[in-house]
């Protein structure tokens, strides 16, 4: 294995899964990390370690195993508000995924504070999570939603940003820092100091970024934004919202229930304390400890690290795809204005031909428009292929890709 | 295996589809899309005396999804509107070749079969509301 920044044949020890043969003989190549990542043996330890050990609700009892569980899942929120630098732990919240974490900012925030005639701006290469919460507000509230454009070559075409922000009636700029299909990193200073400047607060989809570079809240200066542990090492079912203090003390809260209350009476409630005022029911504890073990992992690696590997390994799949006859790939051709996320189209074989093909030599790609269908309307395709990585992914893997890649040209016969 | 099911025939059929068009003239029109990969299909037929005078296509996806339409426009062209309601899976796969595809991409296979009965039950449900519910069964085949 070549060197690289990271010691990859250590870290891919950690992760049994990396070691299963699919398909015949061949050893997994699973390059769809912007779906899912895999998980280190510490997070399936910590998982296991809370069910075997303290398995208890949280935050009411008091006997000794709900007073381990509610420190350790406190411990992750605390970590969490490290990892991404965020003032106050009170500023992490806990949903079941980064999609619920935008949900929650439209039911709550944009219920209060957009109103008819307003305008929401996004971009054309939103996530549908990133889309459909907003669409369903400004619907309900006579609304607008907006979208700056995607040129040609995967940037936002901030020209449309300046416009809409002139209109005066923008109220809220939702916006993802990493495209999860053209891979593209915006300027996202830039976009919330511009908005910041006209008193309109950000909204940022991390769900692409924050596992894969630094991210630092208070740096951005963003008001919200959502990510999910599953695309960073940790479990399934577990999102994060982060929320600057000062606003989401004015948030009226989402869901109601247990957890979320002082004090319940027949017709009137008193709301819990920020963040505990937004998470009602049992939350998922389990995969909320196991996601502190996936932190502590990335941070072990360094995030300047992870960003460094992933850009030389994107660096090397560039060069490697651009080499291929028929082949078209989507968005900024720089490494350095783009993550680890490379879509691309051979020719005609549709994507879920080439998937399939891929299958049968044990290499795992996304096929299909990625929950980014307003995009792919855009880019005029119906759909990409997708190949995505982490900090286990080498180039040899790269290899196996490319070498597929020839083979469906050969199968195809172009 | 990638060669066994990307074979001649069915590069053939999504390269060079057969009745794939508009229809002027069509007594129903179906359009339906699977959400998981976005495969889509449109399924034209122009009806006479219970007998499928003509048939259409239009849609774009994979290939597995467009030849099998391609295919099935053959099968069915001129035949009785009522073999539709006979038609199963597995003749559909026997038809196009392709007996073994495994759950991700039978879907695919099967997309413009589900658009061709879902029309079958309109023809019939926009004709006559009381014998289109014979056909219930075959609306919630997916």
């Amino acid at each position: 294995m070549q060197k690289g920044i990271l010691n990859v044949s250590k870290i891919r020890e950690d992760f049994p899964i990396l070691r299963r043969i699919v398909n015949g003989n061949n050893r997994l190549v699973y390059l769809d990390n912007a779906a899912t990542t895999q998980k280190p043996m510490a997070v399936i330890n910590a998982i296991t370690d809370y069910y075997m050990n303290y398995n208890s609700n949280i935050h009411r009892a008091v006997h000794r195993l709900a007073e381990e569980a509610t420190l350790a899942y406190e411990n992750t929120r605390e970590k969490i508000a490290k990892f991404i630098n965020a003032r106050f732990i009170e500023e992490i919240i806990f949903t079941r995924n980064a999609t619920e974490a935008i949900n929650l900012i439209s039911y709550t925030w944009g219920s209060l504070n957009i109103n008819q005639d307003d305008i929401v701006v996004i971009t054309e290469f939103e996530h549908h999570s990133n889309i459909v919460p907003w669409q369903i507000l400004t619907h309900r509230k006579g609304a607008h939603l907006k979208y700056i454009g995607v040129d040609d070559d995967g940037y936002l075409r901030l020209k449309d940003y300046q416009k809409y922000l002139e209109s005066g009636r923008v109220k809220l700029v939702s916006i993802s820092e990493m495209s999860n299909v053209l891979g593209t990193i915006v300027q996202l200073k830039e976009i919330i100091k511009i908005a910041h400047e006209k008193g309109i607060p950000v909204l940022v989809d991390g769900a692409q970024s924050v596992p894969h570079m630094p991210v630092d809240v208070q740096s951005t200066d963003c008001d919200f934004m959502a990510f999910s542990a599953h695309k960073m090492l940790g479990p399934t079912g577990v999102g994060i919202l982060y929320v600057k203090k000062e606003i989401l003390e004015k948030m009226p809260p989402f869901i109601g229930g247990g957890d979320m209350i002082k004090e319940v009476h027949k017709q009137k409630t008193m709301y819990n304390d920020i963040p505990y005022k937004f998470e009602a029911g049992t939350p998922n504890i389990a995969d909320v400890i196991g996601f502190a073990s996936a932190i502590d992992y990335l941070k072990a690696i360094g995030m300047d690290n992870v960003r460094q590997h992933e850009l030389e390994i994107t660096q090397y799949a560039l060069n490697a795809l651009r080499g291929v006859e028929g082949l078209t790939i989507y968005g900024p051709l720089d490494p350095h204005h783009r993550g680890g996320v490379l879509s691309f189209n051979v020719g005609d074989i549709h994507p879920h031909d080439l998937a399939t093909i891929m299958n049968e030599h044990g290499v795992a790609i996304r096929s299909g428009h990625h929950c980014a269908q307003v995009l792919m309307e855009r880019l005029d395709v119906s759909a990409t292929s997708r190949a995505s990585f982490y900090i286990y992914n080498t180039k040899e893997e790269v290899d196996i890709l490319i070498n597929v890649l020839h083979q469906a040209r050969r199968i195809f016969r172009i | 295996m990638s060669e066994d099911i990307y074979r001649e025939i069915i590069l053939d059929h999504y390269r060079n589809p057969r009745n794939k068009g508009k229809l002027a003239d069509a007594d129903v029109s179906i359009h339906d899309s699977n959400p998981l990969c976005g495969d889509e299909i449109d399924i034209h037929l122009r009806v006479d005396k219970d007998m499928i005078k003509d048939i259409k296509f239009e849609g774009r996806g994979c290939a597995i999804s467009q030849a099998s339409a391609s295919m099935l426009t053959e099968l069915v062209m001129d035949k009785p509107l009522s073999v539709v309601k006979d038609l199963a899976k597995n003749e559909i796969l026997e038809n196009i070749g392709l007996v073994n595809l495994g759950p991700a991409r039978i879907k695919c296979a099967l997309l413009s079969l589900k658009v061709l009965k879902l029309s079958m039950v309109k023809y019939y449900a926009d004709r006559d509301p009381e014998s289109a519910k014979k056909f219930e069964d075959d609306s919630k085949l997916y």
